[in-house]
Formats: C-alpha cells, structure tokens, sequence
C-alpha cells in the first residue's frame, strides 16, 4: 500500500512547506519576472521613487562608516573637539535621512507589492470563471486553492520585502567594495582573497539544500496526501478495523520525511552561521594584515577603522542575497503557475453573428448529438430529442447512461462534437451563451449554497428581484414556511454551505432560486433523489408550480415522478433505446417496463 | 510544555548539546572586535609585527572553532526539532486511530488534518528556532554588555539608554501592528471562502451567468484583504528602519562621547572600534530575541490545537474483561434492549429512543424513515462507533461492549451512506475487508455486488488505478465497491446505510438477490428510501423521530400503518 501511495502522490498542488526553496525551477524567470512587471501598471513611478529611496538609505550608510575615517584621522586625533561637533551632526542627518528613507521606501513598496498582487489575484479569480468545465473536472479545488493561497503569499511575500532587499543588498555589496578599494587596494585585495571561497561555499550548501528540499518537498506531498485521504476516511477505518495498517504505512511515510527532512533542514540551516563565521574569518585576516600594512605602509588609523568597520558588514547582504534568492525562486515558480492558469482558454466567445435572445418560446430540438468528454470515448450517440414549447420530457436509465451529460449540453457547459441543437429553431451556438443559460434554469442534484442570508441565496436567481419576488417565489415552490421558521426568517445567514438545514429544505431554496430565474427552460437533475418520498411530495408541489408552462427536463431515478411526462426518453449506453409516454413503454414490456415493475412489483 | 517532553525523549543528548554548542560560538565570537582592539591600540601602536601575529592567529583559530560549533549546533538542533516533529506527528496520528465517532465530530477532519500538518510544522519551527536563537540571542546580549562595560562603562550608559528604547520601539510597532494581522486573517478568510464557493459553485454560477456579479464580490472581497494587509504589514515593516536608527544614533553617541575620551587620553581608538562592534551585536540579539518571542506566542495557537487531540479521551474502549475472555460473535443475532441515544450528554432529547427489537440470525430488516429520522445513527450503535447513552445491545445473547472492538467490528460490515474509497487499485482498495483475500474471493465479492461487469469493462481491470477518493467512478460504482469491500470481511451482520441509492431499480435488486442466493446468508440491516428496495425484507421497521412506530412485514405495515401507507402511496403517485 505504502508503495503505491508514494508513487501516485505528486507534491504538485499540494501545500508546500511555505515554498521555501521551490524544487521546480521557473522555467524562464525573466519572462515571468516581465510579466509580473506588466502588473505594477501605473504603479512604475512609485517604482522609480522607490529605488531611489534605496539608494538614498544605501548611500547614507555606506558614507556613514567612511566618515569614520576621516573623525578619527582629523578630530580625534589632532584633539579638534569643535571638528567633532561637526562631524557628528553630519553623521546624525546622514543616518536619520537614510533611516526615514528606509521607512518611506519599505511602506510604499507594501502599498506597491500589495495592489499588484490584489490585482493578480482579481484576474486569476475572473480568469477562473471564464473558464469551460472541462477545466474544473480535470482540476481539483485543492490545486486551485493552492494557486490562491501558497503562490499567491510566495509571491507577495517577495514583492513585499524580498526584491527591495536584493536590490539593497546587491548596491551595499558594491558599495563597501568601491570603498575598500578606495581605502586601501592592498588590503582589499587581502579581504577578497577569501571571498571566492565563501562564495563557492554558498554555491555548495545552496546546492546540497536545494536537491535535499526538493526530496523533502517529495517526502512532505507523500505524507500530507496520505494523512489527508486517511483522516477523511477515518470512519471507514473504524469500520474495517484498519488502524494498524494504517499506521504502518503512516509510519513508513513519517519516517521517509524524518530522514529527508532532517538532511533538508541541516543544509539550509547551516548556510547563515558559516557565511557569517566565514565573514568572521576575513575580520580576524583583514585585522591582522590591515594591522600589519598600517605598520609597513602606512595605512591611516582611521582608515584601518573604516575599513574594519567594513568588512564586518560583508556578510549579511551576503547572507541576505542567499537566503532571497531561494524565496524569490519559490516566488517566481509559484507566479508561474499562476500564470499558466490565467493562460488556460476560457470559454470560446460568442460567434460574430449570434442572436440576442430576449425571450423565448422555449421549443428545443437535439438533432443527431453526438457527445464524448474525450473524443476516444462517446458518451452520447446520435440522441434526438424534441420538446415543444411547455412540454415536459423524462430522461431515464441506468446510472452512467448519459442522463446527466445531455442536460450539459443544452446550457453550453460543454460543445458538442455532432450534430445540432436548437432553441425556437434557432442552432444554440447561434445564441448568445449569457442569454441562452439566462434562459434556463438547472436545479442541480447537490445543492449548494453561498454563505450569506436565505434571501440573497434565492435572489440570486435574479438579481434585480425585490424582496417581494423572493418571497412569493418562496412560497410559489413550498420554502416559504420553514423559512420562515429560521431564527432570523429571510436574514438567517447560511454557513457553510447550509450546513444548517437539511437536505429537503436546501432542495426548496434551490427551487425558489430557479423560480425566481423565471426560465423558459428547466432542467430537473434528481433534484430530489436524497429526499424521502414524504418530503418529497411537498416538494413536488413547488416544482409542479415552476414546470407551468415551461419546457423543462426531468431527469430521475423515482419513476413516479417521470409518469405525467410528455416523452419519456430511455438511455442506454448513450443511446436511446425506447421513447414514448408512459403507457406506450409499459405496453412495449422493454426496459422502462422492466424498470417500472422492479420499483413496484 | 511537559506533555511534549515524552517526543523529545530520543533527543536528550542533542538537546544539551546544541545549546552547550551555542554557548562555544557566542564565546568565541564575542571576544573577536577585543583582540581586534588590542591590534590596533597594542600592535599597530607599538609597531610590533609578531604581537598582531600572534593575536590575528588567535583570532583565526576562535573562528574556526565557532564554524565547528556552529555547524554541530545545527546537525543537533535540525536532528532533534526533525525528529521531534515525526514523534509528534506519529502521536496525533496514533491518537486518532484510537479515536470514536463522537471524537472524530467533535474535530471535524479538515480540522485534524491541519494539527496533523501546518500545527506540527510550526511546532518543529518552535524548536528548532528555541535549540539556535533562542539561547543565543540573550547569551550574545549578556556577553556583549559585560565587554562593553569592562572597555568603558561610562560608555554602556549609552547602552543603558539604547536598549529600553529599542524595546519600547519594537513592542509599540507589534502592539499596533499585531490587531492588524489578526484582522487581515479574517479577511483572508473571507477570500478563501469566496474562491471556495465558486469552485463548489461553479456549475451554479454559469448556469445564472453570474461571473461578471462574482467577479466584483471578489474584487471587493480582495481590495478590502489588500487595504487591510497594507496596514499590517505597514508597521511591521517600520521595526528594520527603527532599529537601524537607534543603532546609528548610538553610535553616533559612541564616536561623540568616545571621541571626547580619546581627546582626553583616557580611551583609545581601538577600543572605540570594538565598543561600536559590540552596542551592534546587543541591538541585533535585542531584535532576534523580540523576533524569537514572537514566533513563540505564535506557537501558542498551534500548540494549543495540538494538546487538545492529545489530551481527547478516546471514549469508546475495550474493556479488561473483553480482551481477556475474547469472545467472538458466532451466529449474527442482533437485540435491542430499551436503547436511548444522545450525541451529546447536554442535548436536552434524545436521539434514539426506546429502541427494542430482534434481528434473528439470517433475517433481513429494513429500515424506513423520513430523513432525519435517526436511521444512520440507529445501525452506528451496532459495531460501537458510537456508544449507548441507555439500554443494551447484544449480538448472539451477550452485551457488544463485551466483545473487544476488534472481533466486533471484524464480523459487523457496516456500508456507511458517506463512503470513501482511497486511492490505490480497485483490487487493493477490496482487499480493506480482507488483507488475505485471493483473487477469487476478490471476484465472488465484486459478483454479488455486480461490481464485477464494470471492472472488467475497465482497461486495467482489477488493477485500475482509483484516484482520491475513487473520483474516477461513477456514484453507483462506487457504491457497489463499498459493498464488495464489506462482503469480503465475510460478515455475520451486513448493514447498508442508504448505500445502494445511487444504482438503479434493476441492480439494486440484483444485488439483494446474490446477497440472498448465498447459502449461509448474513444478518442484514438496510436503510433505504424506496419501497421497492425493501418490501421484500423479512420485517420492516419505521422509524419516526427517534422512535419505533411499526414493525412488520411490507403486507402488515400496508394495512395497519398510516404513516407507512403515506411513504407508500408517496411512491406510487406523482
């Protein structure tokens, strides 16, 4: 079992641990970079103040601890107090600019990084919705949260903080190394001796931390997948008394993580003490020589001060390159897959020539439709179907016959692949898709609600509805009285997904809503197949009053409830096998009469 | 705290190295801008070659030293917070296991799955960050001011200034700042539910052509998160500037005040350098510590979250006397004696009550009720996934609770309404009812709950591979998995919850035939909402909130019950 979880299970979409060193490589960071770019907009000039001010504060500093030198060498030396005073008010308004540069520049860079990712975030989410339902069925929710939430803060995370901080780090590095030059080149030279080194150690231990992460990045996926997938299956676990195995494979995974995890963290915990150590190193070198070259050539007190002063901060913009370098990887994998996303085809826009439909009659005809969700596998075949304006038409059959997917089609979920449908005779693909799924209403089998009050939920069949609409339109379908019931009527807030009502009385909001639509269409998905036959009949009522002069589509397994249909249609295997009204198949003794005299033989 | 020691426990040695290591580095780093001083005010001074040889080797071997220390710190702490992690995770998981129904609702499993992860994750964090900074920062501090005051302490005034001030700054900007965070989660938690819906959604929204109204809930949803990060992060961002300008005016204090000594012959240069190095060092370790208390009250949430999995009593357990005799059911007798049932102790009413009936070995009951009716609660007693709040329940003439779970639940397959398949094969995914079972047995079992056709109709077979949760199956077939997977346990009771009513009218009476056909047919128990699915029961039990209100066969129920005769002609008319 442990075998076969660790091969199937993919990090990929699931959370990763805060994306610290991201196992994928941005497969072209300047390209994603470029388009993460386009994204500050006019936000460009709050870019340009920006650096800067960044300068300002690197400049500020670096100049502060050269003025070491000349303090020293021409105040403190010469005993020149009044030089001093001068020199330390220089000092004061050259660390206080620097300083409220530094604060300026780091909360308009929040206001900058926090728009462009309101804004990435804003077309994400729309690209989203534009996008066909095939999209949805071959991508879990888990993955495109995880688009919304871990790249998402990777990304925001870097642009808060991370790409300002590279920048400073790299104008600070140049800087103190012009400066020692310009002190003392020998003595430069010396201090840079070790820098290579301390470079190729880095290069090491950001290696070994990268390949080791990724494989604890691996281990992780492997574990929160399993733990995920166990702990929802919990009951079932009980139920079959499988609590030992599960913990043996829990613990071949645990372990595998401990192992690589362990490995993981040593490397990238490593890296900041021996760079800072490293830095150390070069301190006692450049002090000992710095020392010595101040005897032999006759370096200046002071500049020996500076230049200590220094090398001393080498190490942390070092450090601070390393450690943002791995989140700004992180960032910009995730901003990659972001982007792939926003990349994906929405929805094929309507044809130049299709109709405006304001209001129809509601006559439908499937022509010879052919159907498949991949093209090597038909789900429907060549079903025709007419429904006159007001008529109301059965579909029946087994489970996996196809019911589900011909009422997909009408609303242009998906495109069919043959043959034609119409509305009022008029080809669907002919038809503006909003006003052609404005026109019919699907309540779907599985009821979902949005958390907000039962009035918003019904009204949002139609927006424009008043509080009046949504009412009788309560009523018309039988919600109004449990509704009425609830703790605050109409306003009673709904949480998660209406958790709090049953299973009957989510079906009568979901009816109300399609009420409120005032389709000409309606398509009847086992809208109440979880419902017992007793509260069924009372929805029954509601959904009799909606069918009043619409076409609608009923799809069920409850025989009883598909009798009084115009047609009823029987699938097999995507294809139709008997069609008639209910007398007619009972008399023909097929399989709608099979099925019939299994439910009440 | 105590309750984490037992995970530590593997540990111990490298949880007194790594902070023995700690204090190593911080002693050999802290002497350095010293002999750096005594270079420059000694052996620059003097001109003597040999003296700023001999210190600038001192000062090479302390650094080397450090390096070993360091990198020794690291390897402990990572092994031991690592380490620490997968005891814990490994606890939480265990504990759960030994968990009850009525335990696992009270959690809710999205809820267990994030202590088991993100909780577990900040912990490790918690130690790792405790094992290095957490001595360190303080340790630095200390040593930083006893040098500083040894070098000049009419200087370390300035310390005695810096600190405070530094402290105040940093707890002011997290005091404003932190209520921010707190609201920018809410927020955040708005986004999340918003993205959430439409996805659950999504059928819905095109379906009302609802994308343009969504789109602008979302914006607004976002541009209110986005107003709200800008202010937190706003002032948190303030904390480097600050600190680096208290630094620099202190420094700035250190040249002046410094300078004027030197004038005065009573300080040196050298001296002056170190001194600057050292009020840099204090101010550092003053932010890490301050950073190092934040993340620890951070943890607090998730330590919390933790201890209360640890510390849930499991409340459904084998008793002594259960483990010691073992006794095993033998024939699939089920009797309810007067049972009361309650989810909760406090819940005013009853779910279940006074529930007594017989099932005789081989009999098959149906059990009817509107939803909400307790059904599902009513066969969850059976194998003890939750507990009798009054009465009894014995199989074959002895109390359950006599039975250890185990021989219980090994014999009572129970096919829950809300079921889960895991990812893995078809075949191995069967094999939970029975880890021995042979490919045959497999196949019998799939048979009866014509599950056979379509697995065979399938590319790979018995060996398809199920994604999570068997998304890649129809409602149907997963359903008839569930019950293939039961019937290999080979049950004396087989209970099905509601679990044939995705399948149409004819396989759902095929399946009851093979179950029947088998020559020594189980105790069955099945829920379902349609008539045709149980008027061929031996007895019929309706149930009406909570309560029995008819037992009888489908001809008895029909004459003589009334609310029977409405789900009936329910069924029968449109």
């Amino acid at each position: 079992m442990a075998e076969t979880i660790n091969r199937k299970l993919t990090p990929a979409g699931l959370p990763g641990r805060r994306g610290k060193i991201s196992s994928e490589k941005p497969g072209n960071a300047l390209r994603v970079f470029g388009r993460i770019f386009t994204y500050l907009g006019d936000q460009k000039l709050s870019m340009f103040v920006i650096i800067l001010l960044l300068l300002v504060n690197t400049l500020a500093t670096l100049s502060g601890s050269y003025l070491l030198r000349p303090t020293i060498n021409k105040y403190i030396i010469p005993h020149d107090i009044a030089g001093l005073i001068n020199m330390i008010a220089v000092l004061l308004a050259l660390y206080i600019m620097g300083s409220v540069a530094s604060m300026i520049q780091n909360r308009m860079m929040i206001t900058v990084a926090q728009r462009t990712i309101h804004k990435i975030r804003t077309d994400l989410f729309c690209r989203i919705q534009s996008l066909p339902l095939q999209f949805f069925d071959s991508h879990s929710h888990g993955e495109l949260m995880s688009r919304f939430t871990n790249d998402l803060d990777n990304l925001s995370d870097s642009l808060n903080t991370g790409i300002t901080q590279i920048l400073s780090s790299f104008l600070t590095l140049t800087g103190i190394l012009f400066m020692m030059l310009y002190i003392s080149p020998l003595l430069t030279i010396v201090t840079l001796v070790i820098v290579p080194f301390m470079l190729w150690v880095a290069g090491r231990i950001i290696n070994k931390s990268k390949t080791y992460f990724s494989a604890q990045q691996g281990a992780l996926g492997a574990l929160d997948g399993y733990v995920e997938e166990m702990i929802r299956g919990q009951k079932v676990v009980k139920v079959f008394c499988y609590e030992k195995n599960a913990l043996d494979d829990f613990e071949v995974l645990n372990k595998d993580l401990r192992d690589k995890a362990t490995h993981a963290q040593l490397y990238s915990g490593v890296m900041m003490p021996v760079i800072q150590n490293l830095n150390t190193i070069n301190f006692a070198l450049t002090a000992a020589v710095g020392g010595i070259i101040a005897i032999v050539k006759g370096l200046d007190i002071g500049g020996l001060a500076a230049f200590l002063q220094y090398s001393r901060q080498f190490g942390r913009p070092v450090n601070e390159i390393s450690n943002q370098y791995n989140s700004l990887q992180a960032a910009l994998a995730g901003a990659e897959r972001i982007f792939q996303i926003m990349d994906e085809i929405p929805e094929k826009p309507d044809e130049p020539q299709a109709e405006s439909l304001q209001k129809i009659n509601g006559d439908v005809e499937f022509r010879q439709v052919s159907f498949g969700y991949s093209p090597a596998n038909p789900v429907l075949k060549k079903i025709s179907v007419m429904a006159k304006a007001g008529q109301k038409i059965a579909i029946v059959g087994s489970t996996g016959a196809g019911k589900t997917t011909i009422m997909n089609l009408l609303p242009r979920f998906y495109d069919i692949s043959e043959g034609q449908i119409f509305i009022d005779g008029i080809n669907i693909v002919n038809i503006k898709r909003d006003d052609l799924r404005k026109s019919i209403a699907v309540v779907f089998q599985d009821t979902h609600l949005f958390t907000s009050t039962v009035m918003e939920n019904i009204r949002y069949g139609r927006l424009e509805a008043t509080d009046q609409e949504v009412i009788s339109a309560a009523q018309l379908s039988g919600a109004d009285s449990f509704i009425k019931r609830l703790p605050k009527g109409y306003l009673t807030i709904l949480e998660s997904d209406g958790g709090n009502l049953s299973q009957g009385q989510r079906q009568l909001l979901n009816i109300a809503r399609a009420t409120i639509a005032r389709p000409s269409i309606l398509i009847l998905d086992e809208a109440t197949s979880s419902i017992d036959t007793r509260t069924e009949i009372i929805i029954q009522k509601g959904i009799d009053q909606l069918m009043k002069n619409r076409t609608s589509f009923v799809i069920a397994h409850r025989l009883s409830t598909v009798r009084n249909a115009d047609e009823i249609i029987v699938l097999e295997h995507g294809q139709i096998i008997e069609r008639g009204n209910h007398e007619f198949l009972l008399q023909l003794k097929g399989r709608y009469y099979q099925l019939y005299s299994a439910q009440f033989d | 705290m105590k309750s984490y020691f037992p995970f530590l426990s593997n540990y111990r040695k490298a949880i007194y190295l790594a902070p023995l290591l700690v204090i190593v580095d911080v002693i050999c780093e802290i002497v350095q801008p010293e002999l750096m001083s005594k270079i420059v005010d000694v052996g620059v001074k003097q001109k003597s070659l040999p003296y700023i040889l001999h210190i600038g080797m001192i000062m090479l071997i302390l650094s080397l030293i450090a390096i070993a220390a360091n990198v020794g710190n690291v390897y402990f702490s990572s092994r031991t917070s690592v380490g620490f992690a997968a005891e814990l995770r490994k606890g939480i998981f265990t504990k759960i296991q030994t968990f009850s129904f009525s335990n696992l609702d009270k959690f809710g499993s999205a809820s267990l799955v994030t202590r088991l992860t993100n909780d577990v994750n900040i912990l490790q964090d918690l130690v790792m960050m405790m094992l290095r900074l957490l001595i360190r920062a303080p340790l630095m501090l200390l040593f930083a001011v006893f040098f500083a005051i040894r070098i000049n302490a009419g200087l370390a005034i300035i310390i005695a200034i810096a600190i405070p001030l530094l402290s105040l700054s940093i707890y002011f900007l997290l005091h404003r700042g932190l209520p921010y965070f707190e609201k920018m989660q809410a927020k955040l938690d708005i986004v999340t539910r918003v993205i959430q819906e439409n996805l659950i959604n999504v059928r819905v929204v095109k379906s009302f052509v609802r994308e343009n109204y969504e789109n602008k809930q979302f914006d607004l949803a976002s541009g209110d998160l986005r107003a709200m990060a800008v202010k937190a992060s706003g002032i948190v961002v303030l904390i480097m500037p600050v600190m680096q300008l208290v630094m620099n005016i202190s420094i700035v204090a250190i040249i002046w005040f410094g300078g004027v000594e030197i004038i005065s012959g009573h300080f040196q240069v050298g001296q002056l350098m170190s001194f600057i190095t050292y009020i840099t060092q204090i101010l550092m370790s003053l932010m890490m510590l301050a950073m190092s208390i934040m993340t620890f009250s951070r943890a607090g949430a998730s330590s919390k979250r933790i201890l209360e999995v640890l510390n849930q009593q499991p409340d459904i357990l084998d008793s002594d006397e259960a483990i010691l005799k073992n006794r095993q059911p033998q024939k699939g007798k089920i009797e309810f004696r007067k049972v009361y049932f309650k989810y909760q102790e406090q819940s005013p009413e009853f779910v279940l009550k006074d529930i007594s009936f017989t099932a005789s070995p081989g009999e098959t009951i149906a059990i009817i009720g509107s939803t909400g009716s307790s059904k599902s609660t009513l066969v969850q007693l059976i194998p003890r996934l939750y507990e009798v709040t009054g009465g009894q329940i014995l199989i074959d003439g002895a109390d359950i609770r006599e039975y250890t779970l185990e021989n219980l639940r090994n014999r009572v397959a129970l096919v829950l309404q809300k079921n889960e398949l895991f990812s893995g094969t078809i075949a191995q995914n069967l094999r939970w009812g029975n880890p021995q079972a042979t490919q045959e047995q497999i196949m019998t079992a799939a048979k009866i709950a014509q599950a056979h056709e379509f697995i065979m109709s399938l590319p790979e077979k018995y060996e398809s591979v199920l994604g999570q949760n068997g998304v890649n199956v129809s409602g149907g077939q997963k359903q008839r998995l569930c019950i293939a997977r039961s019937l290999l346990k080979n049950p004396l009771i087989l209970i099905l919850d509601d679990s044939t009513s995705a399948l149409d009218i004819q396989t759902e009476a095929n399946v009851r035939a093979a179950l029947k056909s088998n020559s020594n047919p189980p105790t069955m128990l099945i829920i379902a909402q349609r008539i045709s699915s149980i008027r061929s029961a031996d007895r019929i039990l309706l149930l009406e909130n909570g309560e029995i209100n008819g037992i009888g066969t489908h001809e008895e129920l029909i004459h003589g019950n009334k609310i029977y005769q409405e789900i009936y002609h329910s069924q029968q008319l449109v």
